[in-house]
């Protein structure tokens, strides 16, 4: 009787703070032309999931990233360029909604942090061997 | 120099400690805020979700009065929390339009007959675009539009009690 009781309650959905209504056709229907939808989908994997930090949209069931799937199939479709929809999620959501940060003075130790680092390990690298052969 | 590198890994173990501290007294902030404060309100056509209240059209409400835009849903619990406040505000004067995110007009109905009416306009946005180009991230969220049709505050969760005099203090400002 226990058991039966407990595994009722495995039974039982988790609390779903989420809307009832069905998600946008395009948020999990692929668009019919594969070229458009490899473009679509390579964008998604760059788009942060703004309710699960730390997902893209293209790997979260949250019912914003699924608009947000269909908003990008929808303006791929038409014939948008990916940077142009990147960019429009930018003006909206900062640099933040973008795994690709674009360059700019708070971005750029992030890029010039490796360069700068493996410059300094080829420096030590150098200056050890030559000690060796000497 | 060696005694002073000895005294590097306590350092260092002092730097991280620091961080973990600070970390735990001010958990970090993950609010995203909408980069369109200060922007002006973009242009927005809602159908309406009730039949007796009109929708949002930004191009026929472009000048005038300051106004809230309140982005809220049924289905969501933190907006029955706010729902008073919003009694409060509008009470106060204050002119709030609503963004109704992905919602239907049945449960909309329920939940003002509940909750208490605040709203001067509803608009459906089932599919979230509205709310995306916002840069709103979740509900409920509420933007302070001035009398230019500027964005200029963002108020990001439910509105609490004491948020009600700053919310009307960003209102008299915007005008």
């Amino acid at each position: 009787m226990r058991r039966g009781l407990f595994c009722l309650l495995l039974i039982a959905g988790a609390a779903h703070a989420d809307s009832s209504l069905p998600p946008s056709p395009l948020a999990y229907t692929q668009l019919a032309d594969p070229a458009q939808e490899a473009e679509a989908k390579a964008l998604m994997e760059t788009l942060r999931c703004l309710v699960c930090q730390g997902q893209s949209i293209a790997d979260s069931d949250a019912d914003m990233a699924g608009e947000m799937r269909a908003l990008v199939r929808q303006r791929i479709a038409a014939g948008e360029r990916p940077a142009r929809v990147r960019q429009w999620l930018i003006e909206r959501y900062g640099d933040y909604v973008t795994y690709d940060p674009p360059f700019s003075w708070v971005t750029a130790p992030l890029w010039i942090a490796p360069l700068a680092l493996l410059g300094i390990g080829v420096l030590i690298a150098r200056r050890l061997f030559r000690r060796r052969q000497a | 120099m060696k005694k002073l590198l000895i005294w590097l890994p306590l350092g260092l173990f002092v730097i991280v400690f620091a961080l973990v501290v600070n970390g735990l007294i001010e958990p970090s902030d993950r609010l995203v805020r909408s980069a369109m404060v200060g922007k002006p309100l973009p242009a927005l056509r809602l159908p309406p979700l009730l039949p007796d209240k009109d929708g949002i059209d930004t191009s026929a409400t472009r000048s005038g009065k300051p106004r809230m835009l309140n982005v809220f849903a049924s289905w969501c619990i933190p907006c029955v929390a706010e729902a008073p406040q919003l009694m409060k505000l509008k009470q106060a004067g204050a002119e709030i339009d609503a963004i109704a995110v992905r919602d239907t007009t049945g449960d909309v109905q329920a939940f003002l007959a509940r909750n208490g009416d605040p709203y001067t306009r509803i608009g459906d946005d089932r599919a979230m675009r509205a709310q995306l180009s916002l840069g709103s991230s979740g509900v409920p969220e509420t933007f302070v539009i001035d009398s230019r049709g500027v964005i200029v505050d963002q108020h990001i969760g439910d509105i609490r009690a004491e948020d009600v005099p700053k919310l009307l203090a960003a209102l008299e400002k915007a005008k």
